[in-house]
């Protein structure tokens, strides 16, 4: 039976991907795992790889564009088979029990499946997308003008609470609006104060639109990493009561034991340490001394981890990703030294694999090597606590004997989900930091 | 070969499942120790519905002939032909199950399945063979069976349950029916339609408790005036079997105490889980499932009776089809909301969304419509003016959250009904749409009118 590939879900937050690259042609055979194309989502770019053998008989998307989750990509024809006929075509896509639970509404079905066949280039074009909701047809269905699928109901209740239903995500038969939708899209406009309802525009936050200053104005498209950013960091920074702490900590024995360290493990040609990875280390030993601080705010409860999933941000040419340091509490300072100057180079050349930046529990931020002293990080969601580190900064301190002398200061600050940490269980856990950091020792043992 | 997806099973939730993944090209084989269609087809929905025809034909033609303008001088009835027929049914449709499983290239294994773990299955059939079936995923659809009474043993000769009613030859003359719920009261219209003396006995104040409760009382009369013995409110605490039959003590107020050929055991269904690697059981033995319909263990799914009430099949059915969908995609599979119940005496009882009871206990402002057959014009040329409609609909903007409905077709019209809850229509979408005349369904159309002051004919 011929094969129609789709635009892979490879992340929680993936609704679109880039279609960067064909690596097979049109007439070329294909082999379970041989790679098909170059895929960019919004946090890596990925090879998609055949599930079946074949020979690729038709692409419906060329190199360069954007669609969504679920959208056909390509045609595969199994050995001795045939390119179906278009009215056979449009079969095995009504009955994929995604289309008629999302895309196709009884109406469109047919225009729909004549468009595809006739115009296997995508409709939609490449540039400026509007709000993206989850059901595609319906966004194009607004557009154009077409009547939305909404019940009575829904209807009755939208006018009564001016809730626009053009763009609303439907969870009804065929993607109906329901009451349920109009209900939750107005308590979320209620939340947020603006108009746009969340569910149906998560990547496009109303915003004013910037002036044009000069002629060397240069605009940049969102790719799928900045949307993601954009939307993700928005709803952490408007929806998460945050607060802050911060303590600045005596950073001498630390760079201490980390010259005695690099200098045996120089001699003995492995590689050196860095600031961060003791940091990191840290962060793990006390957020598995301090479980509290460790958790999630899960509507009705907080889910409090068994384990630490490390995420530590690193920043690559077009945004950042967070990869994760799995189970590190259990991990030694060398095993995590090696884990994150690997994830951090996957991070760099979009290598990463969902399950190397999904799941984190707590996440660690550095900017000390840019030379910033101190700073606050936002939360990344559903974590509750992110640790924002400074540089080491060489200052006067008084010391035990109350005379003023040279000395070495790192300033470590918190910003906490208030919901789930509170402010003595954050000071308990950045106290635990600073006994670890200042006597660094103790982490090792 | 390895297979997508093997069910076991092959009831309503087994069979259905079975398909939808063959629809989807997927590799499938059904698991099923006895003759495919599950108790629906063999021993429940189907057989009864054929036993029904025959009660409800003999009774019309015993008591409302001369009305109708007949005259019999000798009428009777062959009660073994009856009961053949229910099962000339049940085989026709059973081999139709086969003969789909064939059409979609299913393979259709009969066998006794156990899982011995996830992505195994292990089938032995009748010769004493074992194999194991090896697939992707697994679907659990093993379904449930009557649940037994302490103390009252099934031998199937004077003490029964719901299998050996269908087929007990020769017929009772004084039957004993243990809970009246819609199994325990469609047997009971069926006996006293055929002259046995039938007492239905109720541990709850109504008969088909989960009805709304004017629907209920409404059918406690009309089954009352046709000779049945209704007693509810009432607690078996006593049974003892006989020379001749059973005699079963009954409290309410008082105790009474009856003697009968046969009890008929009616008190809900016990499930079926399969043998092998340990599911999670909710409290009363059901597997547990969660949002995508899979157990407590990763690539085992279940759908249906086995996964607790209500033990409807085409509730069944609609769940393996979720199941099924959402194992094959990325679609979040929908769980059950709103589904339509109906009960086969008569008059039939039918029935969608919230009673007025629940209404009530979940604070919903409603208002209620209601309209008669008696003045339904088709109702009354057929004879057939018992019963009414009654509709609810949530304030203030008039959606329809219920409905109830008592009479002949109740359960045919209740369709309507379902698909606007379902599209969430309010009572001006029901009010709008024409409805034929002259029809039964004109009913519906004028108990909506009634609720707003607007029905024409009463």
């Amino acid at each position: 039976m011929p094969i129609t590939i789709e635009m892979p879900k490879l992340s929680d937050t993936m609704t679109e991907g880039t279609l960067l690259r064909w690596v097979k042609k049109v007439g070329d055979n294909v082999a379970v795992g041989d790679v098909l194309a170059e895929v960019e989502t919004d946090k890596a770019t990925m090879e998609m790889e055949a599930f079946d053998d074949g020979t690729l008989s038709e692409v419906y998307v060329s190199d360069g564009q954007t669609v969504q989750v679920g959208q056909k990509l390509a045609l595969l024809l199994g050995a001795g088979e045939s390119k179906p006929s278009e009215s056979k075509e449009s079969k095995p896509a009504e009955s994929k029990p995604s289309a008629p639970a999302s895309k196709q509404s009884d109406a469109q079905k047919k225009p729909d499946a004549e468009k595809k066949a006739s115009q296997p280039k995508q409709p939609e074009s490449p540039a400026p997308q509007p709000a993206k909701t989850a059901d595609s047809e319906k966004a194009a269905a607004a557009e154009t003008g077409q009547r939305v699928k909404a019940s009575p109901l829904a209807k009755k209740v939208a006018a009564e609470l001016g809730v626009q239903l053009e763009n609303l995500p439907g969870s009804g038969p065929g993607g109906r609006i329901i009451r349920d939708d109009v209900l939750s899209a107005h308590e979320n406009r209620a939340e947020t104060g603006t108009q746009a309802p969340k569910p149906a525009a998560p990547t496009t936050p109303a915003v004013v639109p910037p002036q044009p200053v000069s002629q060397q104005d240069v605009q940049i498209q969102l790719g799928g990493m900045r949307r993601t950013i954009a939307a993700r960091l928005l709803e952490a920074k408007t929806t998460i009561p945050h607060f802050y702490l911060q303590a600045e900590i005596d950073a001498e024995p630390l760079v201490q034991l980390r010259q005695q360290l690099n200098t045996a493990n120089e001699a003995a040609g492995l590689p050196k340490f860095t600031i961060n990875d003791f940091i990191l280390k840290a962060t793990a030993v006390a957020a598995a001394h301090v479980p509290k601080a460790n958790a999630s705010f899960a509507g009705d409860t907080i889910v409090q981890y068994g384990s630490v999933q490390l995420a530590c941000a690193v920043a690559i040419d077009d945004g950042l990703v967070t990869p994760v340091i799995r189970d590190a509490q259990t991990k030694t300072l060398s095993q995590i030294s090696a884990e994150v100057k690997d994830l951090a180079a996957k991070a760099r050349s979009k290598k990463l694999k969902p399950e190397q930046y999904q799941g984190g529990t707590i996440t660690v931020s550095n900017l000390g090597s840019y030379g910033v002293d101190q700073f606050f990080a936002i939360i990344n969601p559903p974590q509750s606590l992110i640790v924002s580190v400074g540089a080491i900064l060489k200052k006067p301190v008084v010391n035990a004997a109350g005379a003023i002398v040279p000395g070495q200061r790192i300033v470590l600050a918190l910003s906490c989900d208030h919901r789930v940490v509170d402010g003595a269980i954050g000071a308990q856990f950045l106290a635990e930091l600073k006994r670890l950091l200042e006597t660094p020792a103790l982490m090792l043992v | 070969m390895k297979y997508d997806l093997i069910v076991v099973g092959g009831g309503p939730a087994g069979y259905v499942g079975a398909i939808r993944a063959a629809q989807l090209g997927k590799r499938v084989a059904c698991v099923e120790k006895e003759r495919a269609g599950g108790t629906c087809l063999n021993w429940g929905c189907i057989p009864t519905k054929s036993l029904l025809r025959n009660a409800e034909l003999y009774h019309l033609l015993r008591h409302r002939a001369s009305d109708l303008g007949f005259r019999f001088d000798n009428l009777a009835y062959d009660w073994s032909k009856i009961i053949a027929r229910s099962r000339a049914v049940s085989d026709k449709l059973a081999s139709g199950v086969e003969f789909l499983f064939r059409k979609h290239k299913i393979d259709n294994i009969k066998a006794t399945a156990s899982i011995p773990e996830a992505g195994r299955v292990s089938c032995k059939g009748a010769d004493g063979k074992e194999q194991i079936l090896e697939a992707d995923s697994i679907l659990v659809a093993t379904g449930a069976t009557s649940r037994p009474m302490p103390g009252l043993a099934v031998n199937g000769k004077t003490v029964i349950d719901s299998h050996y009613a269908m087929i007990i030859d020769p017929q009772p003359k004084r039957l004993i029916i243990i809970g009246a719920g819609a199994i325990g009261v469609e047997f009971a219209y069926f006996f006293n339609a055929f002259g046995t003396e039938v007492t239905l006995v109720e541990m709850l104040p109504n008969v088909l408790p989960i009805e709304d409760t004017e629907i209920s009382v409404s059918l406690e009369r009309a089954l009352t005036k046709q000779g049945i013995k209704i007693l509810t409110n009432s607690k078996v605490t006593e049974t003892s079997t006989t020379k001749s039959g059973v005699r079963v003590t009954v409290e309410s107020r008082e105790k009474q105490t009856f003697e009968a050929d046969c009890a008929l055991v009616a008190i809900g269904v016990s499930p079926l889980v399969p043998a092998g690697v340990s599911l999670k059981l909710d409290p009363k033995g059901f597997i547990q499932i969660d949002d995508r319909y899979q157990t407590n263990v990763p690539g085992v799914y279940a759908a249906g009776d086995i996964i607790g009430p209500p033990w409807l099949a085409h509730v069944a059915m609609w769940e393996a089809i979720q199941a099924v969908n959402g194992i094959f995609s990325d679609a979040k599979p929908k769980r059950l909301k709103t589904f339509p119940g109906c009960t086969y005496c008569q008059p039939q009882v039918a029935s969608v969304g919230l009673t007025e009871r629940a209404a009530k206990d979940q604070g919903i402002k409603f208002k209620v419509g209601k309209f008669p057959f008696l003045a339904n014009g088709k109702a009354l040329a057929a004879g057939e003016p018992d019963g009414f409609v009654k509709l609810l609909f949530g304030e203030p903007h008039g959606e329809i959250i219920g409905a109830h409905i008592i009479g002949a077709e109740a359960t045919e019209l209740i369709a309507e009904l379902g698909l606007a809850i379902n599209l969430e229509a309010t009572h001006e979408e029901l009010e709008e749409t024409i409805h034929a005349h002259p029809t039964l369904s004109e009913a519906v159309h004028e108990a909506v009118g009634n609720a707003f002051g607007l029905a024409i004919h009463i």
